[in-house]
């Protein structure tokens, strides 16, 4: 009997790896496929598509004047000079800028659930998700990623940074782990709408108020608060230590120096368990009457 | 019927759903509504069955269940001998859906522009796309719609776009839930041709839900009545009548207004209602019109006249009437 397990387990363990990785390509490829066709409608209408490129650039902007103004006033904000914070603040714009480009479409999972218009998605040959992500495609939050990677440029320009190999290497790192971060909290949050389908709020101010909160450095925030967002919704990791390792400057927490090259690993996690937060939501999906 | 190996079998299966209503502040209460409750039935490969049942009946339910959108709560299913809810995305190439309530098209953009990607999508031969694409265009009459908006189009040019797309892949069964409701009759004409002759042409299974006895008398040889989750009679259209013993209506208007019709040679025929110099006069639906016509027109000043076929509700109402009385 035992041996009968052992023998049906040595099967099926390829098989099911193998599904796993054809699932994530055809997921990426209908990703791609809906995309591109959102990329030629939006196209038709250039002046359109210019005009509201540039109002997501101007908008997310704004952020950056405030902290602008504030400077006009003071000479530092919790112990940080005003590059130090563009730093933070165009790394954070960055990560989130590119999750949102990807994946921003997801907060209208909510109501495709209580409306039952998920059905449609579900009878198609191509994963729920890739076609949830995708619907939509908005290439003007392009604007958001100009502005982030703008300032990220005037703070690296300005400052007069220590450079070592591995601080270069960090910057590119943490804005992809960053990117890879937000990416999760945004398939996790829409994961939740599953089960609660008015969460949107709920999502929005874990990834737009969680990305306004990294724009400071964390010494102006209270202790609980920012042990909360290294240990439990680990946006720390997004550019708060990766940052700090390139200022070469103190951790909160008293966290140890290597930590500053865990955002791959933490956004691997996330990922995992954002994941499997889906496939719960998918699983529980009842539908509507009519 | 119900022997060999169907290409659709469903047996037991049910869809419980539990529903919370808020009785407080803070309070709710628990109910269980069996949407489908203990169903079996065979679809054999190129039938072309009706799936018929009031508001409510479970119809909706069955189909999505069918196309692996809900997990059967009991029971088994199998489409094409794959377990729709398991395996819903390999059972997804072999399928074609309607919702006659919402669209699988992209809303915003143009019909076209659908189709192109159910053409990547399902990873659909060039060839075989544009041969699909170049006859439903032309039978279903798209030719002046592909460069418009989904969201501009009436609801029977929508559901013809519909329709277009779930064939696109050539589906070896379409479900249709309901994709005659709300169309005016052209629109409900040509969707019935182009399904009568997709089915006997290409031998694509056909099950289609619909609260309309016309659709199913057009195109259905098979029909199957659902009423509260529960199966009440599978079998030809002509015994439906017979087993809910269900009348017709024949609506005359006479030159003047006159006493109820009463006909000695027609005894089984009672005059239900009267308006002025409208009468309506019910008949048994497995009998002919034609010789009551007659009579009528001999003995009565007639100047217009129709008949009505029994709805749907009409038919379940007598049908569970008579199985009370036996
Ligand atoms: N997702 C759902 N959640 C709760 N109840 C549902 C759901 N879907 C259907 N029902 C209920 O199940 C019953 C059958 O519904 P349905 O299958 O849509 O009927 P039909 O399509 O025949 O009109 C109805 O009482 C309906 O309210
Ligand atoms: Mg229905």
């Amino acid at each position: 009997m035992a041996e009968v397990t052992e023998v049906s387990r040595a099967v099926e363990v390829p098989d099911a790896v193998f599904v796993e990785r054809s699932r994530l390509v055809e997921g990426v490829r209908a990703y791609g496929l809906i995309v591109a066709m959102w990329l030629r409608s939006t196209m038709a209408y250039r002046a359109s598509f210019a005009m509201t490129a540039f109002g997501n650039f101007a908008a997310t902007g704004f952020d950056f004047v405030a902290i602008l103004l504030m400077f006009a006033h003071v000479d530092e904000l919790g112990g940080y000079t005003l590059p130090e914070i563009a730093l933070l603040y165009g790394a954070s714009g960055t990560a989130f800028g590119l999750a949102d480009l990807v994946l921003g479409s997801m907060d209208r999972l909510g109501r495709r659930v209580r409306d039952g218009t998920l059905d449609t998605l579900l009878v198609r040959p191509v994963p729920v998700l890739a076609q949830v992500a995708a619907d939509r495609f908005a290439l003007r939050r392009l604007g958001r990623i100009t502005q982030g990677l703008l300032v990220l440029g005037y703070g690296l320009a300005v400052l007069d940074i220590a450079w070592t190999p591995l601080k270069v290497v960090m910057i590119p790192l943490m804005l992809l782990s960053g990117a890879a971060i937000f990416g999760a909290v945004f398939v996790g949050g829409a994961a939740f709408q599953f089960f609660a389908q008015d969460a949107a709020e709920v999502q929005n101010s874990f990834t737009y108020g969680g990305n306004t909160l990294l724009q400071y450095p964390p010494t102006v925030f209270a202790k609980d608060l920012v042990r909360g967002v290294t240990f439990v919704v680990p946006l720390a990791f997004v550019n708060w230590l990766p940052t700090l390792y390139v200022l070469g400057r103190e951790y909160p927490l008293g966290l140890p120096e290597w930590v500053a090259f865990l955002p791959p690993v933490v956004a691997g996690v996330c990922w995992g368990l954002a994941g499997a937060a889906w496939r719960a939501g998918l699983r529980s999906y009842r539908s509507t009457g009519n | 019927m119900a022997t060999g190996t169907g290409f659709i079998e469903l047996d037991g299966v049910e869809k419980v759903f539990e529903v919370r209503r808020r009785t407080g502040f803070l309070r709710s209460e628990r109910r269980e509504v069996r949407a489908v409750d203990g169903i079996g039935f065979r679809v054999e490969r190129g039938e072309m069955v009706g799936y018929i049942g009031p508001n409510g009946a479970g119809k909706s339910t069955t189909i999505k269940m069918l196309t692996g959108i809900l997990t059967p709560s009991g029971g088994r299913l199998r489409v094409a001998g794959i377990d729709p809810s398991r395996e819903r995305t390999r059972l997804a190439h072999r399928i074609g859906v309607v919702f006659g309530q919402r669209t699988t098209l992209w809303w915003d953009l143009p019909l076209r522009d659908s189709y192109r990607l159910v053409h990547r999508m399902y990873r659909v031969p060039d060839a075989r796309f544009r041969e699909n694409l170049e006859r439903c265009v032309e039978l279903l009459d798209l030719g002046a719609l592909l460069d418009v908006p989904v969201r501009q189009l009436s609801l029977g040019q929508r559901m013809r776009g519909d329709i277009a797309a779930a064939l696109l892949h050539d589906p070896e069964v379409l479900y249709l839930d309901e994709p005659t409701i709300g169309l005016d009759v052209v629109s409900k004409a040509k969707v019935r041709g182009f399904l009568r002759d997709l089915n006997a042409e290409r031998g694509t299974t056909v099950l289609l839900t619909t609260h309309d006895l016309t659709d199913i008398e057009q195109l259905c040889r098979r029909v199957m009545v659902i009423d509260h989750g529960r199966l009440m009679y599978d079998g030809a259209l002509a015994g439906l009548h017979e087993v809910g013993e269900s009348e017709r209506t024949l609506v005359v208007d006479l030159e003047r207004e006159l006493p109820p019709i009463r006909l000695e040679s027609e005894p089984s025929v009672r005059t239900v209602k009267v308006e002025g110099p409208r009468q309506w006069l019910a008949f048994p639906a497995s009998g002919s019109a034609a010789p009551l016509v007659a009579r009528i027109a001999a003995e009565y000043p007639l100047v217009d006249l129709s008949v009505r076929e029994p709805d749907i509700e009409a038919v379940i109402a007598k049908m569970y009437a008579s199985a009370e009385a036996r």
